[in-house]
């Protein structure tokens, strides 16, 4: 072959900002259609099903407050698993650092006996703190035992479930909710205010948008940004120059699950107004989270928009559940097909085709 | 109760509880020891369980129905394999995006299915002489399913393979050290697929035993956490089929004897017993100094090419 081309994968040495973001809304375009596919094995026209998605999610006032609603979860979660995911700690467990959550904002609200004014901010306190414990012990276990991560966090996801389980049927069963496996109603004063006409409870909103903001600052302009950022990177160097595993794996994680935390007492606070079952506190906003975090190359302020994304996934999940009969695991469907794409697509990022020129024969 | 019935009952359920355990693990430790994590056993499992059940209720055949999950849960494991050896993509990412994938598509597909039981699910066998053995003879010989048979018989030969074979080198060494394994002309990206496949089939054949065997029905995310147990096990089992049995059997007796409990314990939360046992038998095991002689797989989750790393 004389002065013939071939093609070269190489290394592509530091994608462009723009190469991630084409990269990512082309691999979601192409899931989409993936997801077509299989709309049309259940007989229901691809085109027709996202087009019902879309109004549901975003074609009225209503349907575009309750994707926000189910945004704000997504938010508070994904923001925190960003640093998770930067001190290279797999946090799939934000599932139950979000029941935990619950759970503390649900005994405060109920058995504090706080006056009236301090019981929201120490609800919000209460739910950080008991996801921050939850997160932290699976990071204590890692670092001084080496036990994988992924597993101690998931497994405490299950234990988190019928802990709530437990306690709404057993010890905080509501006297005054004839039998239902309910907490009583919280108080008027634990109930967060929302946007007038919706079920946007801002407050909640108002947090996550703050941490995404905050997190930005301290992982990008601070010394324990720095730490962090080089303990997920390169251990071997964060070893020589003196960072502490422990602190930082302990502080992401701290971090990560204490905003689960805060989106646990936003669901039972803001939406629900009791502690109910597990899977209606959370309807796996905990997983879906980890896609958020993902997709948004782990940055805190890409969150806000993959996490509306989201919102718009689940939103309108549940309307064309309704409207097409499609069951409501679809969502996962969405999300795992999502997520294969996603990860598949980063070959792009990382390597480049190249047309090479080959001297002589 | 008598105590030799109490035994009796407590080792054949720890053998029917453990079977399912012990097949996906033996397949879970074939992917890692060839260096491949695949956090997807719980959807390949649910898959396997629903094809099974669907199969076997419309074909009336339950074999048949194990024979699909075992082809199901292969075929699925290949877009973990797809994503995490040709396209080397994250491992964590990609099996949990199997997991989620898998747990989805048999909610979606499973739906209309539940609450029908199984007319003729897997038959039990019993040997006979043998199951007159006092105390050995009703545990191991009555009233047990062929699967729990073939799953010892299995992890022995999967040991067999592993450590005292040719096949079995090759796979350690692409676990181990893919380019030294690449340099001598062993295919990486092939052991792995196979090795991969091999997880997946034993996944799929695990589910299928939990829906027309163990119990006889369908229900939406029946693995319940199951995989994830897997994923434990295959540590606590130092990637060894045969101390997968021991982790398997050990961990469904831990399993059953906790639901003796239920006097004194509310039933919520003996549910949650297993994945806190889980937690707890990690910590014992990673106190030992074992962990340092036989650890992980030194290659696992990395992604191989020849000429880079």
């Amino acid at each position: 072959m004389i002065g013939g081309r071939r093609l070269r994968i190489e290394r592509r040495p530091n994608a462009s900002g723009w190469v991630v973001f084409a990269v990512s809304v082309g691999a979601i375009i192409v899931s989409l259609i993936a997801i077509g596919v299989f709309f049309r094995g259940f007989g229901v026209s691809p085109l027709q099903a996202y087009r019902e998605l879309l109004r549901g999610a975003l074609g009225s006032r209503l349907g575009i407050t309750e994707t926000i609603r189910r945004s704000i979860p997504l938010l508070a979660i994904g923001v925190g698993l960003t640093v998770a995911f930067r001190a290279l700690f797999w946090n799939i467990g934000a599932e139950g650092q979000l029941l935990i959550g619950a759970i503390a904002g649900t005994g405060i609200a109920l058995y504090s006996g706080l006056p009236g004014w301090m019981l929201i901010p120490a609800m919000f306190v209460g739910g950080f703190a008991g996801g921050a414990v939850w997160g932290t012990i699976p990071a204590a276990l890692k670092v001084r035992l080496g036990i994988n991560d992924v597993i101690t966090t998931l497994m405490m996801n299950y234990v988190a479930i019928y802990l709530v389980d437990w306690l709404i049927h057993g010890p905080w069963k509501g006297p005054t909710m004839r039998g239902f496996a309910y907490t009583d109603r919280f108080p008027a004063a634990a109930i967060l205010p929302k946007l007038t006409g919706t079920r946007i409870h801002w407050p909640t909103l108002a947090i996550g948008l703050t941490a995404a903001l905050l997190i930005y600052v301290l992982v990008r302009h601070t010394r324990m940004g720095f730490e962090i950022r080089v303990a997920g990177e390169n251990p071997e160097a964060a070893r020589y120059s003196g960072i502490s595993q422990m602190k930082v794996t302990l502080l992401a994680m701290a971090l990560s699950g204490g905003l689960a935390g805060i989106a646990g007492v936003g669901e039972v606070a803001g939406v629900h107004q009791m502690l109910l079952g597990p899977g209606q506190v959370s309807l796996g906003y905990g997983y879906t989270a980890i896609i958020v975090a993902w997709l948004a190359r782990r940055n805190p302020l890409a969150v806000i928009l993959t996490a509306f994304l989201f919102g718009v996934i689940m939103r309108g999940g549940d309307v064309i559940k309704v409207s097409l009969g499609l069951p409501f695991q679809l969502v996962n469907v969405f999300n795992g097909v999502i997520l294969f794409f996603l990860i598949g697509s980063e070959v792009l990022i990382r390597y480049r085709l190249r047309l090479q020129a080959v001297e002589g024969g | 109760m008598g105590w030799e019935s109490w035994v009796i009952t407590t080792f054949s359920r720890t053998l029917a509880y453990g079977t399912p355990l012990l097949l996906a693990t033996m397949g879970e430790i074939y992917a890692e020891r060839s260096g491949v994590l695949n956090l997807g056993v719980e959807g390949m499992m649910i898959l396997g369980a629903y094809s099974a059940f669907s199969v076997a209720y419309t074909t009336g055949n339950a074999w048949l129905g194990i024979l699909v999950a075992a082809g199901v849960g292969g075929a699925f494991s290949m877009i973990h394999a797809f994503a995490s050896i040709t396209l080397r993509a994250n491992q964590v990412v990609s099996g949990l995006a199997l997991t989620m994938l898998g747990l989805g598509l048999a909610g979606v597909l499973g739906r209309g299915w539940e609450g029908y039981p199984l007319m003729r699910p897997l038959s039990k066998v019993t040997v006979p002489v043998l199951e007159r053995i006092p105390i050995i003879g009703p545990i191991f010989f009555r009233g047990q399913n062929l699967l729990v048979y073939v799953a010892i018989g299995l992890s022995v030969l999967l040991w067999f393979v592993l450590f005292r074979t040719q096949i079995g080198v090759r796979i350690r060494a692409v676990g181990e050290d893919p380019a030294t394994a690449d340099s001598l002309g062993v295919s990486v990206a092939r052991v792995r697929y196979a090795c991969v496949f091999v997880g997946g089939v034993l996944a799929g054949v695990a589910g299928g035993y939990l829906s027309v065997a163990y119990r006889p029905a369908w229900t939406e995310g029946m693995t319940a956490g199951m995989g994830w147990i897997v994923i434990a096990l295959t540590i606590f089992a130092f990637w060894n089929p045969l101390l997968g049995m021991l982790g398997a059997y050990f961990f469904a007796a831990l399993y059953h004897l906790s639901f003796r409990l239920q006097t004194w314990v509310a039933p919520e939360l003996l549910k949650a017993m297993p994945y806190a046992l889980a937690i707890l038998v990690l910590v014992v095991v990673s106190r030992g100094t074992l962990q340092k002689r036989m650890g992980a797989p030194a290659a696992l989750t990395l992604p191989y090419t020849r000429g880079e790393e």
